[in-house]
């Protein structure tokens, strides 16, 4: 096995976020009763022409600056002819030639190691509707509200080398298109589908080997699966002397294997030519302009960004732009907080995003809100709570019991800080003790740790710890 | 009655000389009476007809009504008018009843106008003698064993026959100004982008457009004034201010300059067109034009360029036709691909199939470069021809078609003589330039028949009203588009 | 270039239209003849020549993103060939 090197190269389908279809006035609203969004120009009745959605085309631009990609000044629409019956017009309207995304790159991190992902191109063009099986028997039925949905393809170079770094990658852009708001990156509703192209060759080796395309993979687990079925199964083939066949595969998530379509059998042959019924698109460097102020700050500047002004670590960094709505979360966060960053950090990645998990909840549903969270976080800075005292109070606040003033105050769980009062607690803790202060006046520092627990006991935790250390080794050392 | 320009028709609406409804019974019975023989409309409906012409007394009798309001006019079956059956020549349309309106029908019925019925024509109108049909060929009022020409046949032989007042045609490759060469009247076909192609059965997008078939050029400044203007759902619709089309006509011609083509007066022509065609050329001399001539070097090249771009463009345009949405299903078939195969090959008739193996073929894996992008850089010194003939003169004249109607079957089974036909047509589609024929005489037929000549008027782009009143001009000295073919009174 | 039956068959198979022997054969000399036509470009120099999509140098014009359109699919499925419950009937499509 580790003679052969894997090299994959990815397409994403990203569903654009518009109102209406990329050619056309209707919907493209997910669930609808079939056939309901399907107008005259979408079912391609004879005379019908199509004009472009500027949404689509802003999407588009979007997501190119997004990649540092050049922007076409000027592209072209074509049409992909081949017969299917969720493809109405017998084509489909992309761009071939002239894309209006060129070349790109997305850095993307595995391990501890950060590697470039070269992006070819991205084009627009239209969706195709779905065929519905067991309509009848021996019957397809046809649904075409998704045909013209508008679709940005995303093709990266053959540049990744293991299913992790694809994953790697498709995760990355999962989070850069909702980033930037042009996909909503529901995968269930297939708003985000990948195909992945898989070939493999003997280490060194400078060709590249037959590839073989799994074809919309709609979740990052199967396509974990897939890659690492297909390369198996190419490189056995290979070993056993067999030869690879360039083929289109789906993968089945019962079996976690691929095979090859049957309806793909035949050498496709799509006619590829301009459509006469579009103009080239034109982009000026004015549009250009316009569309990058309306851009949010992209996470790799953000990331540094966060280093550079809260100190925080590359990993802290990362975590918290690992999405857009993290990023809000805690950036809202430490705007009401205005403490330090370090420490609002530390609660959404650790404690926020444990819960989260645990409940199986994104962060946009976190019954604390950042506001909530703030407030908590306030009081640890200033010394009202203990930490461990604001698990509790977190616990309380993520079940809805109202603020943290308001946990602290009802439940009297604001910190001791009246040096008299400790003072008093740890002199009954080292009379009930004895034993402990003798372990420890032998040497034995194990002992200071037991009696600041044992003072922290008897004050229910209240104590402010660091006032018990204090006080207690005075009155040991006296 | 049927011999009054639309404009006295239309006075004779206002002042109640004749009603909508009257003037529009007259035409059904003709139709009624003619068209069995003739066949110049696929598709009659005289209850929709007489709806409308009593909704353009009301809006008449409101005193609503615009210079069409009223007047029975006749639509050629490629355009989409909702709840009619809308067949483009073709069985795989047979049935279908559209339900939209085409923008150019939206036009017609905003401006009051009355719809006779759908006229014939070649199927998808690919065709230059509406034989294709597939309801069946067309005759020539002027000799009923002759075509019309096509493919705006139907519509060419009802103004002619008097079967409406006006109609409306499409011109890909001369579909337009052919016909109305052959049968005597005349045709416009506009710059590419003025007029809409939405709801417009799509042949080859990037050169087809739809324009008027009327009795004399007045009439067609009428209809252009109808027909024309910016439609958002067509995006090669061109954005520009609306234009009056008459108002150039009456305008001297003196000083306007008209330049002769060399080559459309070369070997192909027929001996009596190129006479009628010098008696033409004459007449505008004496109404004060200067004769310039000029070169259109790449003339013969269009043809072939014609049949790489329209075919690659139609055989696309016509995939969806596969039986599933709309349109024909074969009655029986193994799976989906014996469904789309038959179901195509009933549904289309021998030239259409023709068209959509040349335009695949051309398309294919490995051919894209030396036909399909060939074609297009050829296309562009055919339009630079234009270009620079356009910097010697203000309008060009010439032949519409190399010779009279020929007889029924004379050319159907030869392709290339056929597309011969639009030899002086084409180039004028290619460049997306305004193309006009204007009966200009008649030439004898071998057979000694006397038959109409159309004399072409090219213009530069947006040229139209000039080009209209040139027209005008003409006939205002000439009688030819007066002429009405015998057995039609 | 020259066709062979073959290749007319090859061609209607990808444009989808049933074609039989005779009618392949038909169909070749026929088309020969017009692609014999169509050869007469070869001749033209067109080096450096920008091919030419379309007659004005114009830009796509760009639309709103709105939704202006209605559920129509009675209407439209009433000119259908075969419907059921909303969806297009065709027979099975094979993955």
């Amino acid at each position: 096995m580790s003679s052969w090197e894997v090299v994959i190269g990815l397409e994403t389908h990203v569903q654009l976020n518009t109102k209406s279809k990329i050619f056309s006035g209707s919907s493209i609203a997910f669930g609808a009763e079939p056939n309901t969004q399907a107008n005259v120009v979408d079912i391609a009745l004879p005379g019908v022409l199509p004009v472009l959605n500027k949404e689509a085309v802003q999407c588009a631009i979007r997501f190119g600056l997004a990649v540092n990609a050049e922007i076409a000044p000027r592209s072209v629409f074509a049409r992909k002819n081949y017969f299917y019956p969720d493809l109405p017009k017998g084509y489909q309207i992309s761009q071939y030639e002239l894309p209006v995304v060129g070349k790109g790159t997305l850095t993307i991190e595995v391990g501890d190691s950060e590697k470039i992902i070269n992006i070819t191109r991205a084009h627009l063009e239209e969706d195709a509707g779905k065929s519905v099986h067991g309509a009848s028997p021996g019957q397809s039925g046809i649904d075409l509200n998704r045909a013209g949905t508008p679709l940005l393809e995303i093709v990266t170079e053959p540049d990744m080398r293991s299913a992790a770094e694809a994953v790697a990658y498709a995760r990355k852009l999962h989070e850069l298109v909702q980033w930037i708001n042009i996909c909503d990156g529901n995968m269930q509703e297939g708003s985000f589908r990948c195909d992945v192209n898989v070939s493999v060759r003997r280490k060194g080796e400078e060709k590249f080997g037959t590839r073989r395309e799994i074809k919309n993979l709609n979740s990052f687990r199967f396509m974990q699966q897939a890659i690492e079925y297909e390369t198996r199964w190419q490189i056995e083939t290979l070993e056993d002397g067999g030869k690879i066949e360039q083929a289109t595969v789906l993968f089945n998530p019962d079996t976690g294997e691929t095979r090859a379509m049957r309806s793909k059998e035949e050498a496709n042959d799509y006619r590829y030519f301009p459509d006469p019924d579009l103009l080239p698109l034109a982009v000026s460097a004015a549009d250009i302009d316009v569309i990058r102020a309306t851009l949010p700050e992209l996470p790799s500047a953000m990331k540094a960004r966060f280093e550079r002004e809260h100190g925080l670590s590359t990993y802290d960094a990362g975590a918290l732009t690992a999405s857009r709505a993290i990023a809000d979360y805690f950036t809202a966060t430490l705007q009401v907080f205005g403490g330090e960053a370090k420490l609002a950090a530390n609660w959404v990645m650790g404690n926020v995003s444990a819960k989260l998990n645990e409940e199986g909840r994104v962060i946009a549903d976190a019954p604390v809100s950042p506001a909530l969270l703030a407030g908590l976080l306030k009081r640890i800075a200033d010394n009202t709570i203990s930490s461990k005292i604001a698990k509790d109070v977190f616990e309380a606040m993520w079940a809805g019991e109202g603020d943290a003033d308001a946990i602290i105050e009802r439940k009297g769980l604001k910190q001791v800080t009246d040096t008299g009062a400790i003072e008093a607690i740890v002199d009954e803790v080292l009379a009930a003790n004895a034993a402990m202060v003798e372990e420890f006046r032998a040497g034995k520092d194990k002992a200071f740790n037991a009696l600041v627990g044992q003072t922290m006991k008897a004050s229910k935790g209240k104590a402010n710890p660091a006032q018990v250390n204090e006080i207690l080794k005075r009155k040991l050392a006296g | 009655m049927i011999n009054h320009s639309l404009k006295h028709l239309a006075s004779m609406l206002t002042s109640k000389e004749v009603s909508s409804v009257e003037l529009t019974q007259e035409y059904l019975n003709r139709i009624a009476r003619l068209n069995p023989e003739i066949n110049a409309y696929i598709t009659v409906d005289t209850e929709l007809s007489l709806a409308q012409a009593r909704a353009a007394d009301q809006r008449i009798a409101n005193g609503d009504a615009g210079p069409l309001t009223g007047i029975p006019i006749a639509q050629k079956d490629i355009f989409c008018a909702k709840g009619w059956k809308t067949t483009c020549g073709s069985k795989m349309l047979e049935t279908f009843i559209a339900p939209y309106d085409a923008g150019i029908v939206e036009h017609f019925n905003a401006a009051g106008a009355v719809n006779l019925g759908k006229t014939n024509m070649d199927e998808f109108a690919m065709g230059s003698s509406n034989e294709t049909s597939y309801f069946g060929k067309v005759q020539n009022p002027w000799d009923r064993t002759r075509v019309p020409g096509g493919s705006s046949g139907g519509s060419a032989a009802a103004v002619a026959a008097r079967l409406c007042a006006a109609a409306t045609g499409t011109d890909t490759g001369g579909s337009i100004r052919q016909p109305a060469s052959l049968c005597g009247l005349s045709g416009l076909k506009p710059t590419y982008g003025l007029t809409s192609r939405y709801g417009m059965i799509a042949f080859a997008s990037s050169l087809d457009q739809a324009g008027p078939m009327a009795h004399s050029c007045e009439d067609m400044a009428i209809m252009m004034n109808a027909m024309t203007g910016f439609d958002q759902r067509d995006s090669t619709s061109l954005q520009r201010e609306k234009e009056d089309y008459t108002r150039d006509l009456g305008k001297p011609l003196a000083g306007l300059r008209v330049g002769l083509p060399k080559e459309y007066f070369a070997e192909g022509l027929d001996a009596g067109v190129a006479k009628v065609i010098e008696a033409a050329v004459d007449e505008y001399r004496k109404l004060g034009a200067e004769i310039v001539e000029i070169s259109l070097p790449n003339t013969m090249l269009s043809i072939p360029v014609y049949y790489v771009l329209a075919p690659a463009e139609a055989s696309s345009n016509l995939s969806r036709y596969d039986g599933v949405r709309f349109g024909h299903r074969a009655a029986e078939y193994d799976d989906l691909m014996d469904m789309y195969c038959k179901s195509r090959a009933e549904g289309f008739g021998a030239e259409v199939k023709r068209r959509i193996l040349i335009g695949t073929y051309v398309l294919s894996a490995g051919y894209y470069d030396a036909y399909y992008l060939k074609a297009q850089q050829i296309r562009r010194l055919i339009a630079e021809d234009f270009a620079k003939a356009f910097e010697q003169c203000d309008l060009i004249l010439g032949p519409t078609a190399p010779s009279t109607a020929f007889k029924a079957g004379e050319k159907a089974d030869d392709p290339v003589s056929m597309y011969l036909q639009d030899i002086y047509t084409i180039a004028v589609n290619l460049a997306g330039l305004p193309g006009m024929s204007i009966p200009a005489g008649f030439a004898p037929a071998a057979d000694g028949k006397e038959l109409p000549v159309g004399l072409q008027v090219i213009g530069n782009y947006f040229d139209e009203a000039r080009m209209l009143n040139a027209g005008h001009a003409y006939q205002q000295v000439t009688d030819w588009h007066t002429r009405m073919p015998e057995g039609i009174a | 270039m020259s066709l062979n039956t073959h290749d007319v068959k090859r061609i209607a198979h990808l444009a989808r239209i049933a074609i039989s022997e005779e009618e392949a054969e038909a169909t070749l000399v026929k088309l020969s003849g017009i692609l014999g036509m169509i050869e007469e470009m070869q001749a033209v120099d067109t080096s450096g020549i920008v091919p030419m999509s379309h007659s004005q140098d114009v830009t796509q014009r760009l639309r709103e993103d709105a939704v202006t359109e209605s559920n129509q699919r009675e209407l439209l499925q009433s000119i259908a060939p075969a419907v059921e419950n909303g969806l297009y009937l065709v027979p099975q499509v094979i993955e």
